[in-house]
């Protein structure tokens, strides 16, 4: 018999069972469409991750202190700013406030208090009007910059610039727009309202600076201008390296793509278990597919059937089976990753993931179904014949 | 044709120590038709096995058109079985999820016979056996006689030298036994060896030869 023939003889003794055929392949469905949907969401979260950071510049560190009290004042920045290896710093405090204009206000925005260096290490560029400027921190002036987003949805086509915000129901008066980054995800800048840091204490932010980021001269001095902020905080400062943190982006994405890996080994591996479980129950379908067709056998021995016939009839079944139920894991996957990703959690499925998975089923079925297939292959022609 | 030479099986049920077949010696010639009658239990089933390759004997030599066929492997049987043998068993042993033209292409299919060919070959015997208006039906919606037929032409599709037949009409009501038995006639008197194993003493006496077996042991009828 060819491999056209075997395969049809398989579907139909599939589709003859329905049920059962069923109940075996959503094992495999379920086990395939999550290892498909876990890793997409896990791939998924570490290029949106990935995007936010990489719309900053790989020359910018990022400080974190975790003693309040060992925080810095914003003059004390400009020690910063003397460092050999240091161009620029500026503190940066996200803080919580209702931000409206005229009643409408902005779902989701996000308030960041920060120095007139910021715009630039985070890779916004200003679209109309100005960015804050050293005179606004040091006055702590009202005045803001607020992302594209904003400025669309409070003023339509019209200047928000000189227009006044409401914050927490005091006005501020806008100064700039940010241009759109049209990032996806998490600190989107295009909602995103900037202040002076001096002015944003007034609304509640720490006086005591504790988050802080530095631009080094250069993308290649980045690890030393690292090094020397580091030693900065430990010499001048006094603080111990577990009250601090100091990552450059490049480091930062170095250990976000790791957590992430980790992350889709770790998903993947509990998926893979599923699979596991999946495969079982074809190898237990099959087996009880041998028991009840043992007849069939006898008489297909009895018509001349060799045991590669029998064990290739079987084998093609289980494999039919679990590539069925493989696909339409596939699909059910990416089925659930793109409604999920309509609701706003990135997914990312990948075309090598689909062929791993794919692979898999037909493993799947050609592992689980050898036992069963080479039981009813072995069969001697007699005993199957007269099997009651 | 075939020549069976001191022929032994033995089974064990608990400590009982059962010979089934117990020296048999036997010759069938091309174009015979022979009946191997014996109440149940005589050991007929087990000589018709042994006969179709189903089982090994435990002692003795097997012959089949000049070749020891006791040492053969299974697989090496089982070209035997498809090309030379033609099975009819008593309830039909038909496949019940293949229609009656797949069923009679079988045999061919598994002698590596392209599907078109075995098609082509499959309607041809349905049609010599009148079942051309069949073709399509399922086991299950066809009558027991219509069933037989249909075993009957996969047994003849291979063009086999044995047509093997265990109760033919073992399973069918008086009428439709005896088409049955009129068509194996009919193939016999063209040239088809038959070898018939019954119980059913009407069934025998239609046989030119007639092999009794009682205990496992055998006797020609008219010889001494």
């Amino acid at each position: 018999m060819n491999v056209s023939m075997t395969v049809r003889l398989a579907l139909k003794n599939i589709k003859g069972n329905r049920l059962r055929s069923g109940l075996t392949m959503l094992g495999l469905v379920i086990g395939i469409s999550s290892v498909i949907l876990l890793v997409g969401l896990a791939n998924g979260a570490t290029s949106s991750i990935m995007d936010d950071f990489s719309s900053m510049g790989a020359d910018v560190i990022t400080v974190s202190i975790y003693d309040s009290e060992k925080g810095m004042s914003y003059t004390e920045l400009d020690e910063l700013r003397k460092l050999d290896l240091i161009e620029n710093a500026s503190p940066y405090s996200m803080l919580e406030a209702t931000v409206s204009k005229g009643g409408n206000k902005v779902k989701g925005s996000s308030l960041v208090g920060c120095g007139a260096a910021y715009a630039g290490m985070i890779g916004a560029e200003v679209e109309k009007g100005r960015n804050l400027s050293p005179v606004d921190i040091e006055n702590s002036i009202k005045a803001v910059v607020i992302g594209n987003d904003i400025a669309k949805k409070l003023w339509k086509n019209k200047n928000p610039c000189g227009d006044t915000l409401k914050i927490d129901g005091d006005d501020y008066t806008v100064v700039g727009v940010l241009k759109s980054t049209g990032s996806s995800m998490g600190n989107n800048t295009d909602k995103t309202v900037l202040m002076p840091i001096s002015t944003a204490q007034y609304l509640g932010a720490d006086v005591s600076i504790t988050e802080i980021y530095l631009k080094a001269v250069s993308e290649e001095d980045v690890d030393t201008a690292t090094a020397e902020a580091k030693a900065y905080f430990k010499d001048k400062k006094k603080i111990e390296s577990d009250y601090m943190d100091v990552y450059s982006q490049k480091q930062m994405l170095k250990s976000m793509e790791e957590a992430n890996r980790t992350l889709s080994l770790l998903l993947g591996g509990i998926a893979s278990i599923s699979l596991l479980v999946g495969g079982i129950g074809v190898m237990n379908v099959m087996l009880v597919s041998v028991t009840e067709r043992t007849r069939e056998i006898g008489i297909r021995k009895s018509l001349g059937a060799k045991k590669k016939d029998i064990l290739i009839q079987f084998l093609m079944e289980s494999t039919v089976l679990s590539v069925l139920g493989g696909l339409m894991g596939i699909a059910l996957g990416i089925g659930i990753g793109k409604i999920i990703s309509l609701f706003g959690t990135a997914f990312s499925p990948s075309i090598g993931m689909m062929m791993i998975s794919f692979a898999v089923s037909v493993s799947v079925g050609l592992v689980f179904g050898i036992l069963p297939a080479s039981r009813a292959a072995k069969m001697k022609p007699v005993d199957a014949l007269r099997y009651e | 044709m075939i020549h069976l030479d001191s022929l032994y099986k033995t089974f064990t049920l608990g400590d009982e120590t059962i010979t089934a077949v117990n020296n048999a010696n036997l010759y069938i010639k091309s174009g015979d038709m022979m009946a191997i009658i014996g109440p149940s239990g005589s050991g007929k089933s087990t000589l018709m096995n042994i006969i179709g390759l189903l089982d090994r004997a435990d002692e003795g030599v097997y012959t089949f058109d000049g070749m020891d066929v006791t040492m053969l492997s299974d697989d090496e049987q089982a070209v035997i079985r498809n090309q030379k043998i033609g099975f009819v068993f008593q309830s039909f042993y038909l496949l019940q999820k293949l229609t009656a033209l797949e069923n009679v292409m079988v045999p061919l299919l598994y002698r590596n016979i392209g599907e078109k060919e075995a098609k082509r070959r499959a309607l041809d015997m349905l049609e010599r056996l009148k079942l051309g208006e069949r073709i399509d039906h399922l086991p299950k919606q066809l009558s027991g006689g219509q069933q037989q037929r249909v075993a009957i032409a996969r047994a003849l599709v291979g063009e086999p030298e044995l047509i093997l037949a265990d109760e033919p009409t073992g399973a069918l009501d008086q009428t439709t036994g005896r088409e049955i038995m009129a068509l194996l006639k009919e193939l016999n008197e063209n040239g088809q060896t038959i070898v018939i194993i019954t119980h059913d003493a009407h069934v025998a006496e239609q046989a030119e030869r007639v092999v009794r077996i009682e205990d496992g042991v055998l006797k020609e009828e008219g010889q001494s």
